[in-house]
């Protein structure tokens, strides 16, 4: 028995070896593997890099093949996506909140906690029933309480989040699905399974960088894959998938024990690099130099020849690069450790066109009013946002008093879709298109009032209080120079992004503050307390009755002493009284 | 009883394999029946458990951690590890040093690790789900790697941490297991043989009652404390503000330290494993229901994922080369449609957009159709001259 299962082994492996073998001889383009890193420094003294990792695997779900063989793309997403007939995934985890005032506008956004947002293909006929199972599954795949995404928080936008791949025009929103998380929190174990998706895992290339005492000791980590289909060439005739992992964090300079103002790989991630992961056709280090031009605030070490230009988020900026294919990028000593030592403090940050905020105000546990407000910073253009709010059903909201007022005046929204909440079943879902007049505020109210939950629909930690997840604010901003509408491959990732379909304007998401709301809760010791107070209440009573009626008394002989009762036994052998 | 059944099938399963090669000489018969009854378990799985919620109780998340630890280093992989902690003290905001857990004070050992995979985390780690996990009985869509999938030759560590007293265990301050749950829980995995040998290793104050009530074959247990003794915690770290470790859990992990996947330390070393005097709880151990000698034990038959390899030397001929199925061919239609990006905000489609389906309402006429109904019953029984009452 055992000798027939080693020759088993014996085969499988022989066989392995050979396809290895046969799959080898033939190199072809089954994809290709992007991987980037660009470093932007803050005007706050923080620095703010963002990795992206993109894989594009020539092979078209859409027509329905069926696929077995995985080299670049990783097997576990490849096979949720055939299996649950996904066009488009997007999920994100993130730690921190993105201050846009203060770091500007990120490549990538994403909201506190865990966001996913799935469009399935048309072939799709119980789109709940899938949405759930794909929730489950990929709360495997990423260590995540991803389960928890139920029909008490899960949306279906009627307007935002249109599709970021190609498509053949029509968008049905019936197969989007949108939920989030807020309160999901990002640690290690969700670093690690992200990890080991990238085709070097975390052993070669920039991925090295990735160590979880560095990244996790940030104001804002955020680590996002992103599964889209992409046109294969220029022509667009068919689709290929890309696999977008994306990972933004901002170190602090304080934090980090600084006093200097002067930031390197090692001190931002405790690492050098060495080489670039053999895998990658491309694989390069962008520092934004555009406030730099004659190195007169901050100093770059190594020196790099290498300059490009790019347009992203409406500005065109300049990067220095360094090609980590070559091998003269790392020198003598073969390791690439970048510095960047400032020599004087800066002027004036531009402040970002789109900035949102969100609170509530009220006091008490039975009624509030959630503000929202948007400001457009720009000096004489106006331009559209779409506000998608969603609320949990244990807010119940007042839509008639909702108000959206710009400078003073009414401003009327010029679509609105309003999904009323259903108790236990589904959340408010809130849709608005605005025009928001240039410089202004704009300020969206509407109040609402705590409902009273169940006794065992409370967390184990009522007190702590309840989320409402991010209000999410998609808009066209005016550019001020022409973007690029033909995506290609040479474009750098962090401009490819978000599709540009005019070159005035680019598409940004914004999302503003989860809330934390305390709902009225019951105090959970009190069954305890009453229980133990009613029972001695009830012993002390019934038992001082019970023995009022019942109790009679005796006269009871005191015990008499030794010669005593030595002299009643003699008198009672005797047979008189005793004493 | 039901243990001689189980023999007396093992027997007559290997008595079937035996007479099915009986051309094998009868000296490797007699190996194979000695390994055989030696061990008797093919794989290992571990599920490890912390209960507790708040940053208070840091020390429970850094003994499953630490034990976790163990398990991956003695060779056990996280697909046959189910790791449970019911809150997250790594990211907590209050920890002064992010993504690390300690268990020695000045920090000295990052139990925490770098390839960590939490399984069940936050709110998810519940009485229920932890039963479901021990009895497999888990939703059709739970993931691979949040299910037990042990069968009647694996050797399961459960490792359970928390707060608990006499007869029950706490989970996240809301909710309890007694032993008489834990004990039937464990029946039923006997019954539908999920596991072939079990250790239960749990560190609680008055941990010895948990162990008390189970009646199923095969289960050696463990306990940090009697009934009526609390266990307590090792020693706090002053930058973090916590205490790290429970005393009995530290010391198990110094004893863990020195294990390595080859070592032949028994069952009898980690029952010596603090005594009183380093403790101060009395740790009790309970063996009556297992069948082997706890000296013939290894540690490393539930802390280490231990395979038995054997290597042959014959050549396997390849008489056919492999064929390369070739992709389905090109669709060779003329006509493809050109695809494009869609318009991310396009404001006047969404402007026109016809308002979504609507849950559907009875029609209005209906309503009106029924009031007229109900009216002209009314004015039929008691008669038409109350019509004029109402206009």
């Amino acid at each position: 028995m055992a000798a027939h299962r080693c020759r088993y082994l014996a085969c499988l492996l022989l066989l392995f070896l050979s396809v290895i073998l046969v799959t080898m001889s033939q190199e072809t383009t089954l994809g290709h593997e992007q991987h980037e890193l660009v470093i932007r420094p803050l005007h706050s003294g923080d620095i703010y890099a963002s990795f992206q990792f993109r894989t594009v695997w020539e092979t078209d779900f859409m027509k329905g093949n069926k696929v077995s063989h995985y080299r670049l793309f990783p097997k576990s997403l490849g096979q949720v996506i055939s299996k649950f007939s996904v066009r488009e995934l997007h999920i994100s985890f993130t730690q921190g909140y993105w201050r846009t005032m203060q770091w500007g506008q990120p490549f990538i956004p994403s909201p506190p906690g865990a966001e996913l947002w799935v469009w399935f293909q048309d072939s799709v006929t119980d789109v709940d029933a899938t949405w759930k199972e794909l929730t489950n599954v990929l709360s495997g795949i990423f260590c995540a309480s991803l389960n928890f995404i139920d029909s008490t928080n899960t949306l279906q936008p009627s307007a935002s989040f249109k599709p970021l791949g190609i498509g053949n025009g029509t968008t049905d929103h019936r197969f989007l699905r949108y939920a989030t998380l807020p309160r999901e929190i990002v640690c290690t174990e969700n670093l690690t399974p992200w990890k080991k998706l990238l085709p070097c895992g975390s052993k070669a290339g920039l991925a090295v960088l990735l160590k979880s005492e560095k990244l996790f000791h940030s104001s804002f980590h955020s680590q996002s894959v992103h599964i889209r289909p992409v046109c294969q060439d220029r022509q667009c005739k068919s689709s290929s998938w890309e696999l977008r992992q994306a990972l933004n964090v901002v170190f602090d300079l304080h934090t980090s024990g600084q006093s200097k103002r002067e930031w390197s790989l090692f001190k931002m991630f405790s690492r050098t690099l060495t080489e670039a992961c053999p895998l990658a056709s491309s694989s390069k280090i962008y520092i934004d130099v555009t406030d730099n031009p004659q190195e007169e605030q901050f100093e770059l070490s190594p020196a790099t020849p290498l300059l490009s230009q790019a347009v992203v988020l409406g500005d065109r900026r300049t990067f220095s690069v360094y090609d980590l294919t070559q091998q003269v990028t790392f020198g003598t000593v073969r390791s690439l450790n970048l510095m960047i030592r400032w020599k004087s403090s800066e002027g004036d940050m531009l402040r970002p066109l789109l900035h949102a905020e969100r609170y509530v105000t009220g006091y008490g546990l039975q009624t509030g009013e959630i503000h929202t407000l948007m400001y457009n910073n720009h000096p004489f253009r106006s331009f559209p946002v779409l506000l998608l709010d969603s609320v949990p059903w244990y807010l119940r909201l007042y839509i008639h008093t909702l108000k959206v007022i710009s400078k003073g005046k009414d401003n009327n929204p010029s679509y609105i879709h309003y999904q009323p909440s259903k108790d236990r079943e589904r959340p408010h879902l809130l849709e608005m298109l605005l025009q928001l007049p240039p410089h202004s505020v704009t300020e969206v109210t509407v109040q609402f009032e705590r409902a009273l939950l169940k006794w065992t629909e409370y967390t184990p930690d009522p007190n702590h209080g309840f989320y409402v997840g991010s209000s999410v604010i998609s808009s066209l901003v005016p550019s001020t120079v022409a973007m690029e509408t033909n995506i290609t491959m040479e474009q750098p990732l962090f401009s490819s992004f978000f599709p540009c379909k005019e070159e005035s304007s680019y598409f940004a998401r914004v999302y503003t503050e989860p809330l934390l709301v305390n709902l009225p809760t019951p105090d959970f010791s009190m069954p305890y307390n009453v229980i133990c107070l009613t029972c001695t209440v009830v012993a002390v009573g019934y038992g001082s009755l019970y023995n009022l009626l019942t109790r009679s008394f005796q006269v009871e002989e005191p015990n008499p002493g030794l010669a005593k009762r030595i002299a009643n036994v003699i008198r009672r052998m005797r047979g008189v009284p005793p004493l | 009883f039901k243990l001689s059944l189980y023999i007396n099938h093992n027997i007559t399963t290997y008595a079937l394999i035996s007479f099915r090669n009986s051309f094998i000489s009868p000296r490797f018969v007699q190996n194979s029946a000695g390994q055989f009854f030696s061990s008797g378990h093919t794989n290992n799985w571990a599920v490890l458990v912390c209960t507790s919620r708040f940053w208070f109780n840091y020390r429970h998340v850094a003994n499953t951690l630490s034990v976790y630890r163990s398990v991956k280093r003695l060779g056990i992989p996280d697909s046959h590890i189910v790791l449970m902690l019911a809150d997250d003290m790594a990211c907590n905001h209050r920890n002064p040093k992010p993504a690390t857990v300690f268990s020695h004070k000045n920090m000295e050992l990052n139990v925490y690790g770098d390839d960590v995979e939490v399984d069940y985390r936050g709110y998810e780690v519940t009485v229920e789900n932890f039963l479901r996990v021990l009895t497999g009985r888990l939703p059709p869509s739970t993931p691979r790697s949040k299910r037990l999938l042990s069968d009647d030759r694996s050797n399961i560590l459960i490792y359970l941490t928390g707060h608990g007293g006499n007869g029950f265990l706490k989970f996240q301050d809301s909710e309890e297991i007694s032993n008489v749950e834990l004990a039937d829980a464990f029946e039923q995995m006997w019954q539908k043989r999920r596991y072939n040998e079990l250790l239960f290793i749990i560190d609680t104050c008055q941990g010895a009652s948990m162990y008390e009530r189970f009646y199923s074959p095969n289960i050696m247990a463990l306990a940090s404390s009697q009934v009526g003794e609390d266990s307590l915690s090792h020693q706090p770290d002053l930058a973090i503000g916590v205490h790290l470790m429970d005393r009995y859990t530290f010391y198990l992990l110094e004893f863990l330290e020195d294990i390595h996947p080859s070592s032949k330390t028994n069952m009898n070393d980690l029952f010596k494993v603090c005594p009183r005097s380093l403790c101060v709880s009395t740790p009790g151990h309970r063996t009556d229901l297992f069948l082997r000698n706890p000296e013939s034990v290894l540690i490393t038959d539930f802390f280490g994922s231990v395979r038995k390899v054997e290597i042959t030397t014959e050549v396997l001929n390849l008489t056919h080369p492999i064929q390369r199925v070739e992709g389905s061919p090109v669709n060779g239609e003329s006509h493809r449609e050109v695809y494009s990006y869609v318009d991310q905000l396009p404001v006047s489609e969404i402007i026109h957009q016809k308002p979504k389906q609507k849950d559907w309402h009875p029609p209005d006429g209906f309503i009106l159709g029924l009031w007229t109904l109900i009216l002209l019953v009314f004015f039929k029984t008691y008669g038409i001259k109350h019509l004029k009452h109402i206009f």
